[in-house]
């Protein structure tokens, strides 16, 4: 539309009535310097602390900058990920967060949705259920763990306790030092953390939902199985991927919940990428190969969410 | 709509036996149903509910009660002992100071700076609103790890590594995408022709957002503020590898402190002092649940 205007504006007589083309271009050239003025303030910071550190960073990744070492770093190539490669606990570790973040994504998910389509019902006790379903949003990641660790705990703990009454288990189960349970119960605190923001998300996609719709599939006989696949799930597709997409970014790169919890042991088996990129930048002052590591895991992010979002789109095109 | 008009007609020609076992049936399947719906949602309310009943069980229960074998979900002698070690123990109290000091800077100049650069990127669909809303989107995707390494250097040679107005200068960029996408749904809100107006009495683009947009505004800010603070507040990894200084660090920082000693007396003060740093979270939930929700559902429509 400003294109418009602008090649209108030599000839103001062609076509549009004279007043108008003197105030759009007044109107837009003034705007265009109002805009500036009115973007600066947040441009600069997002510039020198967001943008620029963020192309430093990558270009850090081909340097061997070190922490606390006065001499100067000198451009290193490709090395950086060529150790990459060869570093067997990287992989590991990238393994890890792997697991972690599509375990944590699908369960989130399904969960979320159960507790969606729930809450869209008009049941008692709803009100309940959506203020608690809102509270691990309010809680500092920080709490969370610790909370978590206490449910945990092998002797104060209420898991092992439950479990004892219960009798399932001889309850003395050290959930967050066991080789082969560490990651599952870990998993299963990044799911109770995430689950409100995709509960609420989801809720807000089932309001579009058109009811009309549902009534009238209702009325032809669908049982509810069919009136979802048929009438809520076309509706809700576009937020379920756009929110899977984001779920799936934030719980690869989180840190803070793990790091309380168990610190990426027992034996690195919950060693998520995050903390092993920074145990190498702040523990062993090694900038160059986390950034690299940080690259690598940015570029991994970038193809599968791409080959995600692009399978989608195209089934969503048939 | 189209299968409504059918079945509406069927039932009035022909009143057929057929429709009367079918409510009865009907009935009974929903009455099941519902009866699956109350089950599902008291196991959804068990595993979000349990953790935190537990939480605030272990933070009133005395050292004894929590070396006892077998805990007990209410404490038998609920204390506020617990909050008074932790207090007393850790600089809890200063903590909570910085926190405050922190977040609070964070979040104003934060909201401040967004305000115009969110109307501009509202009201002039151009190439930088473009690059704006790219630019919210991919700072989403980047590790945070990959930019803490830059900016830790670029802070160190500021000389703003372990002080607060450095992890300040860190949350309001940290923040800004957000709360610039907030803002920038609350903008939209305001009725253009509200500005027409202005402008044709004669007020100037800054006179316009200054007297007439920003007092719409007013509700929108307030929430994007708390939320600003919150964020803030609860924020964890930039405190941590920023400040080194124990009288520096904030809340969360210091609460990791506490699980370093793993006795089973400590888990008290560690509980009481996790409730104490979750009050201005949960404050400001319950104060903004509804228009939280709120406006979740009206960017979702709009999306």
């Amino acid at each position: 539309m400003s294109a418009a205007a602008a090649t209108a504006e030599p000839r103001p007589g062609a076509g549009t009535p004279p007043p108008r083309t003197t105030a759009a271009r007044r109107r837009m050239l003034g705007l265009d310097r109002d805009a500036w003025f009115l973007l600066l303030p947040a441009l600069i910071p997002v510039l020198v602390l967001s943008v620029g550190p963020l192309l430093y960073g990558i270009s850090l990744a081909f340097t061997d900058a070190q922490s606390g070492v006065t001499r100067s770093t000198s451009f290193t190539g490709l090395t950086n990920f060529a150790d990459l490669r060869l570093d067997s606990l990287f992989w590991d570790s990238f393994r890890i967060g792997l697991i972690w973040a599509v375990c944590v994504t699908a369960l989130q998910l399904l969960l979320a949705l159960g507790l969606a389509l729930l809450l869209d019902q008009n049941l008692r006790f709803r009100w309940l259920a959506r203020t608690l379903a809102l509270v691990p949003w309010a809680m500092p990641e920080v709490v969370v763990g610790i909370m978590w660790r206490l449910v945990y705990n092998p002797d104060a703990g209420v898991l092992n306790n439950t479990l004892r009454h219960l009798h399932l288990t001889s309850g003395h189960t050290d959930w967050l030092s066991s080789l082969s349970l560490a990651l599952p119960a870990v998993i299963v605190v990044g799911v109770w953390a995430g689950m409100p923001q995709t509960t609420v998300v989801l809720l807000a996609g089932l309001q579009n939902v058109p009811l009309e719709l549902h009534e009238a599939a209702g009325i032809d006989g669908a049982g509810a199985w069919r009136r979802f696949t048929t009438v809520t799930w076309p509706t809700l597709k576009p937020v379920v991927l756009s929110i899977t997409a984001l779920n799936f970014i934030w719980n690869f790169n989180s840190f803070g919940l793990v790091f309380v919890l168990t610190s990426g042991g027992p034996g690195g088996k919950t060693r998520l990428p995050t903390l092993f990129a920074y145990e190498e930048a702040f523990r062993y002052g090694q900038f160059g190969y986390a950034a690299a590591m940080g690259l690598v895991m940015v570029a991994v992010i970038a193809v599968l969410l791409t080959v995600f979002l692009r399978n989608r789109l195209k089934e969503a095109d048939q | 709509m189209s299968a409504a008009v059918p079945a509406s007609q069927q039932a009035a020609p022909q009143p057929v036996p057929r429709p009367q076992p079918r409510p009865a049936r009907r009935g009974l399947r929903r009455r099941a149903g519902r009866t699956g719906q109350y089950a599902a949602l008291l196991c959804y309310l068990v595993f979000l509910a349990f953790p935190l009943l537990w939480l605030v069980s272990t933070a009133f229960k005395s050292p004894r009660e929590l070396g006892s074998v077998d805990p007990t979900w209410l404490p038998r002698h609920p204390t506020l002992g617990n909050f008074r070690t932790a207090l007393d123990e850790q600089p809890l109290l200063h903590a909570a100071l910085n926190s405050l000091l922190v977040a609070g800077a964070a979040a104003l100049i934060s909201v401040a700076v967004a305000v115009p650069a969110a109307y501009a990127m509202v009201r002039f669909r151009g190439a930088v609103s473009r690059a704006g809303t790219g630019w919210i989107l991919v700072s989403q995707m980047f590790p945070l790890v990959l930019v803490i390494i830059p900016l830790f250097m670029v802070l160190k040679n500021l000389h703003l590594i372990d002080s607060r107005p450095g992890l300040v200068v860190v949350y309001v960029v940290w923040t800004l995408p957000f709360v610039l996408w907030m803002l920038q749904s609350y903008v939209k809100a305001v009725p253009v022709s509200l500005e027409e107006a202005a402008a044709i009495d004669g007020c100037g683009r800054l006179r316009t957002l200054r007297s007439v947009v920003l007092p719409l505004l007013a509700p929108g800010l307030v929430a994007t503020l708390m939320f600003a603070f919150v964020t803030a507040w609860n924020e964890f990894f930039f405190a941590l590898v920023l400040l080194k200084t124990p009288e520096k660090q904030t809340m969360s920082v210091i609460l990791t402190h506490f699980t370093g000693a793993e006795g089973a007396a400590d888990l008290g003060p560690l509980a009481a002092a996790s409730l104490l740093a979750t009050i201005p979270s949960l404050a400001f939930f319950a104060l903004l649940q509804k228009r939280l929700v709120g406006g979740m559902l009206s960017g979702a429509v709009k999306g």
